[in-house]
């Protein structure tokens, strides 16, 4: 197990409620983990938890088998690699030079790449299949560019996990689909992955196990046929929905307009 | 391109040097400054070893440690626009110089000792204001605190310069409006051995600063103590800060546009942003002290009056042809 959560308990203020109440999660290697629910759920706060961004009120947090608080930032890193909600870039570096920023935990106490360095940072752009942007200044890039050279920079870390929050937010239909098989396809390869998203159809569809948080609490945890029901989702997100199979047999969600009829149906939507 | 780079750079420094032992109320040609510097018997030795090598060495280090602050600040803070003064320690050392002089405190050593004293007190005030949650430096406060300590030191300073009857308080605004025409072999040495350490470690950490300027969160998760670094960076500019205040007043521009001016012109990576920062902001203030010295010789004027005078429309210049 790489990431696990055993009743992680999170508390931001001793007078508010809850943020996270006896979350367990596991992720391993090859297996992609969605985490949904509605806004302030606790998504982000589980991945911070899972991290050891956050204190936790009670529970275990284990990276690799042994607690986060244990590791040291630059350790950690070489484990789990993050793409955080939002980056803002102030200075303006390369592709190249922002993915090489991956490789802090790995360079040697003069901070000098070697070639090992360069390799590791080619290899990344080629995975997300932007070694022809090497050169150019972020600040020309596009919302999906800019994306993928995050990712690229994550897996420059060379990481066991690679946990993504949000990654599509504000992303077209092409670039959301491109980045989720993105993801897929790195965790084929043996990554463990974890994505939290708003998403629930693409969460069904590239998902191996879906965790289902409202309130801080786990509602609803599994495979995504499991958890993508209509009477789950209408309760959670305080809105009817309508829940159809697509081809492949990945459930998918309709959000049901004011008078709309609330059933189930499996049309054939081809 | 980039060997091409670094020996223009070399030589760039050359020059500035050169420049700031030949200028000066009595002009040097080349081949005086040469002979006077390595022959002892010669006529412009004591001119050069004695006044002006010292200085243009003062003024070459305090403009690198200056450079390097504020690259450094401006990735901490991840504004450009930052700069050591922020801190709020140029009205703390103003304060405690004015104190110096309205007390009409004697030794050579009392108004420098007592500038730094007042910029150390008013860096650990704002540092303690800037403490979240006990022991996290957030940068958005420690602006703000920089700001609110600056402006309270800043009225202190007033009402002293008010109240006192001392004749030298006019003398205590020139002091800070910055100048090397005290500079000496020892204050060189007492700089170079205390600026040393600040500036190794602020070096080292160059990589690191590379990722505390992406944001807290990034940086985290890219391996860097976050924390940690903030605290670093915080103490060695400002003990870097207020040595160079200590040591010829208040110089502003330098931190400020040198580290923007070689983001702009190099590459920002940190690592070799450091050292062009260094000897660039060095030869931005020899290059400064040599206007301040010739321009209404033989009076001079304060070099922090010329590197904004030199500086700001440079920086527009360079500005623009950027933005272009």
């Amino acid at each position: 197990m790489i990431l696990e959560a055993r009743s992680a308990t999170v508390r931001y203020d001793a007078h508010a409620p809850l943020a996270l109440d006896q979350v367990s999660c596991q992720v391993t290697s090859s297996e992609l983990v969605a985490v949904v629910g509605p806004n302030g759920s606790g998504k982000t706060t589980l991945v911070r938890a899972l991290l050891g961004l956050l204190p936790l009120e009670s529970g275990t947090v284990l990276v690799d088998g042994l607690a986060v608080s244990a590791w040291s930032r630059r350790a950690l890193s070489r484990v789990v690699g993050v793409v955080g909600q939002q980056e803002e870039a102030v200075f303006r570096l390369t592709v190249a030079e922002t993915v090489m920023l991956g490789r802090y935990a790995h360079l040697g106490a003069l901070g000098v790449p070697r070639e090992v360095d360069r390799e590791a940072v080619k290899s990344a752009l080629m995975r997300c299949d932007i070694l022809m942007l090497a050169n150019r200044p972020i600040d020309s890039l596009s919302g999906g560019e800019w994306k993928r050279v995050r990712v690229a920079r994550a897996l420059a870390q060379e990481p066991r996990a690679l946990v993504l929050d949000e990654p599509t937010a504000s992303l077209d239909i092409r670039h959301e689909m491109e980045l989720f098989e993105l993801i897929r396809q790195l965790v084929d390869t043996g990554l463990a992955g974890l994505v939290i998203t708003h998403h629930l159809n693409l969460a069904a569809r590239f998902a191996d196990r879906i965790l289902l948080l409202d309130r801080g609490s786990v509602v609803a945890a599994g495979e995504p046929r499991a958890v993508i029901t209509r009477n789950t989702l209408s309760r959670v997100f305080d809105w009817p929905v309508a829940v159809t199979t697509w081809s492949d047999g990945s459930p998918q969600v309709v959000p049901l307009r004011p008078g709309e009829k609330n059933q189930n149906t499996t049309d054939d939507l081809v | 391109m980039r060997g091409a780079r670094v020996i223009g750079l070399v030589l760039f420094v050359v020059v500035c040097l050169a420049a700031g032992l030949s200028a000066g109320a009595v002009p040097l040609p080349l081949s005086a400054v040469w002979e006077g510097l390595w022959n002892s018997g010669s006529g412009a030795s004591a001119i050069v070893r004695d006044l002006r090598a010292p200085r243009v060495l003062l003024a070459f280090l305090v403009g690198g440690s200056l450079g390097i602050c504020g690259a450094a600040l401006q990735a901490m803070i991840r504004n450009p626009l930052a700069e050591p003064y922020l801190l709020g320690l140029s009205s703390g050392a103003g304060l405690g110089a004015v104190i110096a002089i309205a007390t009409r405190a004697g030794s050579a050593w009392a108004v420098p000792l007592a500038a730094f004293v007042g910029a150390m007190s008013a860096v650990v005030l704002v540092y303690r204001l800037s403490l979240v949650s006990g022991r996290r430096l957030d940068p958005h406060v420690l602006l703000l605190s920089g700001v609110v300590v600056g402006a309270f030191a800043g009225a202190l300073m007033s009402a002293v310069m008010v109240l006192s009857d001392a004749p030298g308080v006019r003398n205590a605004f020139l002091w800070l409006l910055g100048g090397f025409g005290t500079a000496s072999w020892r204050a060189l040495a007492v700089f170079s051995v205390y600026a040393a350490l600040p500036l190794a470690v602020l070096m080292y950490h160059a990589r690191a600063l590379d990722l505390i300027a992406l944001g807290d969160e990034p940086a985290h998760h890219l391996g860097a103590d976050v924390h940690r670094l903030r605290r670093l960076v915080y103490i060695c500019t400002a003990l870097l800060t207020a040595a160079s205040v200590a040591t010829c007043g208040i110089i502003g521009f330098v931190g400020l546009v040198v580290p923007h001016a070689v983001r702009i012109v190099y590459r920002p990576l940190h690592r070799s942003l450091l050292p062009i920062v260094f000897l660039v902001g060095g030869c931005f203030l020899v290059l400064a002290d040599v206007v301040s010295r010739t321009v209404v010789r033989p009076l001079e004027l304060p070099v922090g009056v010329v590197t904004a005078l030199i500086g700001v429309p440079l920086f527009a210049l360079l500005l623009r042809r950027t933005l272009a």
